[in-house]
């Protein structure tokens, strides 16, 4: 999001300049062995993994369909019928769970998608070639970056309609500042090496420069952005989702379980505060997944 | 100084036309007819019509937009389609509310954020550090509304000390009322300003004078205050800048969660109604909040740290 977007350059800077991030393909097992040794990055792939599980087996697993009510049992507490107890309507907690980790798990990755390559590509460019094309990238830059995050996605979702389609709208107009920004300062720096200036003496054409050279040396900080990016924009649909303007009910969706079980917070805690848990659970895990990449990625 | 000062503000300039133009183009790219949204669906075509040569829709985008602009410029914000008063006067109303959030929280983060970075870099890769770089992953997958309700469920609803949500009585009643959503939006930015700063202090520990201070027999909290902290102060200021756009972004969410009549709910509401003119200057208001602010703590760096002036 747009200004804890961006600022996760601590991690990859050092005395000021960004640093280039080890290519994926190189050194595979050198990177292969600091992995294992990583816990950060275990902890945060096997909950990533058991999420992604979760969300996948959903039909399988969740004891009840989503939208299942049991008008005999409304509002009950956890039982064994009901292992999370039920909603208001008399809904299965747990289900709704499980089926809400399916919605916001696949809306929060088709949502990075678009913004991901665009930002990757565009920030590539930009520092690449410089000149005119550098200058309006950092000038639409400024201006996304000085718009409150929220306030620009409510603004756009305005415009589309609410929803998933307002949804992956306003994150694709937002949210390729922060990989266009961040790709863009580790071009300049890779623009200026040795194997370029060599590869251009060679006479290679600009696009495969690009290609072979730097795009390689670039896409590996975007992919880490990626990480933590993800957990940025699930907490933004969520949110979304409690204010009403993002998934509508009545598909399952975390932030719609909290604002409905909000009204019942001085009679039934759960209802508002199992679902957050689980906000918190994946966002920890892809936080540790994307710390621990960085960690491993990180030349030394 | 003066010139740096006046590359910054010729900036803040461009990207506050920027923002307006965007705010502009986002409200009129809108498929939906205001004047039918207003009048509703049974509204004859000779009153949607006579409407939108009130509002001035019938003319051209280039033409509308020098309107806007020229009004802009002398300050006329427009008047709301729903409650047919100016809007600048539904602004002026809700904007003490937002700013008083937005500064109790910005208190709150760096009341946070300082020992606690100075704490984690002073004891690098001890237990310590481990701890608060683990809460500040914590902090950073944690949404802020569900913070908020969490904290409302402890500290209004079963232990009665704060109130659940609303805006207060009294400047006493005003504060209490701002202290449960000032943690909120707090919490919401206070992992992003520690993980910055824990970086920004361990690069001032590096330094040589760091290390005549010890040298000298200096004690390690001396160093800590007199001498890292004071260094460490012109990237927090940095840093509160470029937050404060996230920072005034949540509370439009913050508002929400306990109640609030400030900006964000203004706008989340006037979005409900489709009332465009007052969507289109809460957007420019907050834009506009956060450029100034962000030129604001540009100036003070530069103040206090000379060396940003050359850059």
């Amino acid at each position: 999001m747009t200004a804890a977007l961006g600022q996760d350059g601590p991690p990859f800077v050092r005395d000021g300049a960004p640093l280039v991030l080890a290519p994926l393909r190189r050194q595979r097992s050198v990177l292969v062995h600091r992995a294992l040794r990583s816990p950060a990055l275990i902890i945060g792939c096997a909950i990533t993994l058991g999420l992604v599980l979760v969300a996948v087996l959903a039909p399988l697993i969740s004891p009840y369909p989503p939208d299942h009510q049991d008008l005999y049992n409304i509002l009950s507490r956890f039982s064994s019928k009901h292992l999370l107890g039920t909603d208001e309507l008399g809904r299965d907690e747990l289900s709704r769970l499980i089926w809400a980790a399916r919605t916001d798990l696949q809306v929060g990755v088709l949502a990075v998608i678009f913004p991901f390559c665009f930002g990757t590509v565009i920030g590539t460019l930009a520092g690449y070639r410089g000149g005119w094309l550098d200058t309006v990238v950092m000038r639409a830059v400024d201006v996304l970056i000085a718009f409150p995050f929220y306030v620009l996605v409510i603004g756009l979702i305005f415009v589309v309609g609410t929803g998933t389609t307002g949804i992956y709208v306003a994150f694709a107009v937002v949210d390729w500042v922060v990989y266009a920004r961040a790709v863009r300062s580790t071009t300049l720096v890779v623009r200026e090496s040795d194997y370029v200036a060599a590869a251009r003496t060679g006479g290679l054409p600009d696009w495969r420069i690009l290609w072979r050279h730097v795009l390689p040396n670039t896409v590996t900080q975007a992919v880490v952005y990626l990480t933590n990016d993800v957990v940025l924009v699930i907490v933004a649909v969520v949110t979304l989702g409690y204010l009403g303007l993002g998934v509508q009910p009545p598909a399952p969706d975390w932030g719609t379980m909290i604002s409905e079980g909000q009204e019942f917070l001085t009679t039934y805690w759960a209802l508002a505060t199992l679902p957050g848990v689980a906000v918190l659970v994946t966002g920890l895990g892809l936080s540790m997944l994307g710390d621990g990449l960085a960690d491993v990625l990180r030349p030394r | 100084m003066l010139r740096y000062a006046a590359r910054r503000v010729a900036a803040a300039v461009l990207v506050v036309f920027g923002v307006t133009l965007a705010t502009f183009l986002l409200m009129h790219l809108e498929p939906g007819d205001p004047a039918r949204a207003v009048l509703g669906i049974r509204a004859t075509p000779s009153a949607v019509a006579a409407l939108r040569r009130q509002w001035g829709l019938n003319s051209s985008l280039p033409a509308q937009l020098g309107h806007f602009l020229s009004q802009l410029v002398q300050g006329n914000l427009g008047q709301s389609y729903i409650y047919n008063v100016p809007v600048a006067s539904l602004i002026g109303g809700r904007v003490g509310q937002t700013a008083a959030l937005v500064a109790v929280a910005t208190i709150l983060a760096v009341t946070f954020t300082l020992p606690l970075s100075a704490l984690a870099a002073s004891r690098q890769n001890g237990v310590a550090d481990h701890v608060v770089r683990a809460l500040s992953v914590f902090g950073l997958a944690l949404p802020a509304f569900w913070f908020g309700i969490v904290l409302i469920e402890i500290f209004a609803v079963h232990l009665h000390l704060l109130p659940v949500g609303g805006a207060g009585s009294g400047f006493g009643g005003r504060l209490e009322a701002l202290v449960l959503p000032g943690l909120t939006a707090s919490f919401a930015m206070a992992p992003i300003l520690v993980r910055s700063l824990r970086v920004g202090m361990l690069e001032v520990m590096d330094a040589e004078f760091i290390a005549v201070a010890r040298a000298k027999g200096l004690g390690g909290l001396r160093v800590l205050f007199g001498h890292v902290a004071r260094n460490a102060l012109v990237p927090t200021v940095t840093l509160l800048g470029l937050n404060v756009a996230y920072l005034i972004g949540s509370t439009v969410i913050v508002e929400q969660v306990f109640n609030l009549n400030g900006l964000g709910s203004l706008l989340l509401s006037s979005i409900l109604n489709r009332d465009f003119p007052v969507v289109q200057a809460t957007t420019l208001v907050l834009g506009g909040g956060v450029v100034l602010l962000n030129l604001a703590t540009d100036l003070l760096a530069a103040r206090l740290d000379p060396r940003i002036r050359l850059r």
